[in-house]
């Protein structure tokens, strides 16, 4: 078929390509790995026992995806997946400030997964076609996954809006939050043109972020008290995705990472 | 024509063989009517087999390896197995064979399909009044429902 005579082996690659491939894993893979991580810091906490059992099945999907994207980065650059997950240090990270934010309250946590799941189901879309195999095949995989945490935090956003009172309030005040870091969620980089020109993306990324906010503004925008409200964009200072982060990085870190330092060579 | 029969019978042994590997999180049904298994390789004393995972990040995939190893090795005429896990082609909860959704069933777990989330048959009465509760259970596989009929918790495999 075209598409096989078509793709792109990793042996195939250019150094350019090679760079801009490495580089947009790196996204990928922090992302995952640190909402993961956000993820597992609510078993226990939930509102409801529901809500625990729902966050250890998303928790796990999520790590298990970063550890796929760690895993293609692993066969590029011939550094271990787990070097790359466990000791990096935070300014050579490249997830979005949105993944790294504490997780607050229940509806900053909605908020912030139903944003971070919408744009990954865009991406995901945008790479299962993918002229790099290895990609385009766990992508697929993927898709099938995470369509069960879209549903899942779509549900959870309608009712919470939907209800009035002090959700809808809270939901509000989370919504401002969270948009204030969707330009650095949707930022694919310097090489996003070059990444669609070479077909490792098959989706022009301005029409993947026009896609990403008339979904979001269709969730809310026939809720009355919300329908009259714009995203409200301010720069921020800092870019996750340029390797500058919040406190709240440095500190998710330090956890993750304390039986590594602990011990580098333990295992379990 | 002998070798191919040869080849066939001795494809249709290994499949037996990997039938007794269980899946570590629903010891009742094996990895082959789980239709994980996607390929047999035998080349004299060696065999390689493929096998799909179900979910990315699975935690039962370590265990499942080890245990194919420890049972092919068991067999007088292997002397090395591997495992390989691959992504093409996918595998999907449509796979499971006819008896594996039997003892799913017997289990306690409905296999519903994709489009039917919301009209899942009861494993243990068949009545298809039941509600979704969860759409996370258990393990990552899995979804959580509830028997109005029966008033019975149940759970199903996440049809992806």
């Amino acid at each position: 078929m075209s598409h096989e005579t078509n793709s792109l082996a990793p042996e195939q690659l250019t150094e350019q390509q090679h760079m801009a491939l490495v580089d947009w894993l790196t996204k990928l893979a922090d992302d995952e790995f640190i909402l993961g991580h956000r993820d597992s810091e609510w078993l226990g906490l939930c509102p409801t026992v529901e809500e625990d059992v729902a966050f250890s099945s998303i928790a796990q999907d999520e790590v298990g995806h970063a550890a796929f994207y760690y895993e293609l980065i692993q066969e590029l650059e011939g550094v271990s997946a787990d070097y790359l997950a466990f000791q990096r240090p935070a300014h050579e990270r490249k997830n979005s400030l949105l993944v790294e934010r504490e997780n607050g309250d229940w509806a900053y946590t909605i908020v912030r997964h139903y944003l971070y799941d919408l744009w990954d189901q865009i991406r995901l879309d945008a790479m299962v076609k993918s002229r790099y195999t290895p990609l385009a095949h766990g992508t697929k995989k993927m898709k099938r996954e995470e369509y069960y945490h879209l549903i899942h935090f779509q549900h959870w956003f309608t009712r919470l809006t939907g209800c009035g009172g002090e959700a809808r309030e809270r939901m509000k005040q989370a919504m401002e939050w969270a948009e204030q870091d969707l330009d650095d969620l949707l930022d694919i980089g310097l090489y996003e043109s070059d990444l669609l020109s070479w077909g490792i993306l098959t989706q022009e990324p301005a029409k993947m972020r026009s896609e990403f906010y008339s979904q979001y503004e269709d969730l809310w925008g026939k809720i009355s008290d919300l329908s009259g409200r714009r995203i409200i964009f301010s720069k921020q200072a800092s870019k996750g995705r340029m390797g500058q982060h919040s406190q709240a990085l440095a500190s998710a870190l330090e956890n993750m990472t304390e039986v590594i330092r602990f011990d580098p060579n333990a295992k379990w | 024509m002998t070798q191919t029969q040869n080849g066939k019978q001795k494809q249709e042994r290994f499949y037996q063989i990997l039938d007794e590997v269980k899946d570590p999180e629903i010891p009742v049904i094996s990895i082959v009517e789980m239709g994980m298994v996607h390929q047999i390789t035998v080349e004299e004393r060696i065999i390689w087999i493929q096998v799909m995972p179900t979910f990315l990040g699975c935690p039962a995939l370590e265990m499942i390896e080890r245990s194919i190893r420890e049972r092919m090795l068991e067999e007088p005429d292997m002397d090395e197995v591997f495992v390989e896990f691959i992504r093409d082609p996918l595998w999907s909860s449509e796979r499971i064979t006819p008896i594996g959704r039997e003892k799913l069933a017997g289990f306690g777990l409905a296999t519903p399909s994709i489009d039917r989330l919301d009209q899942v048959e009861c494993p243990y009465c068949q009545s298809s009044g039941t509600n979704l509760v969860n759409l996370f259970g258990s393990t990552a596989c899995r979804s959580i429902y509830y028997c109005r009929s029966c008033k019975e918790p149940f759970e199903a495999m996440k049809p992806i």
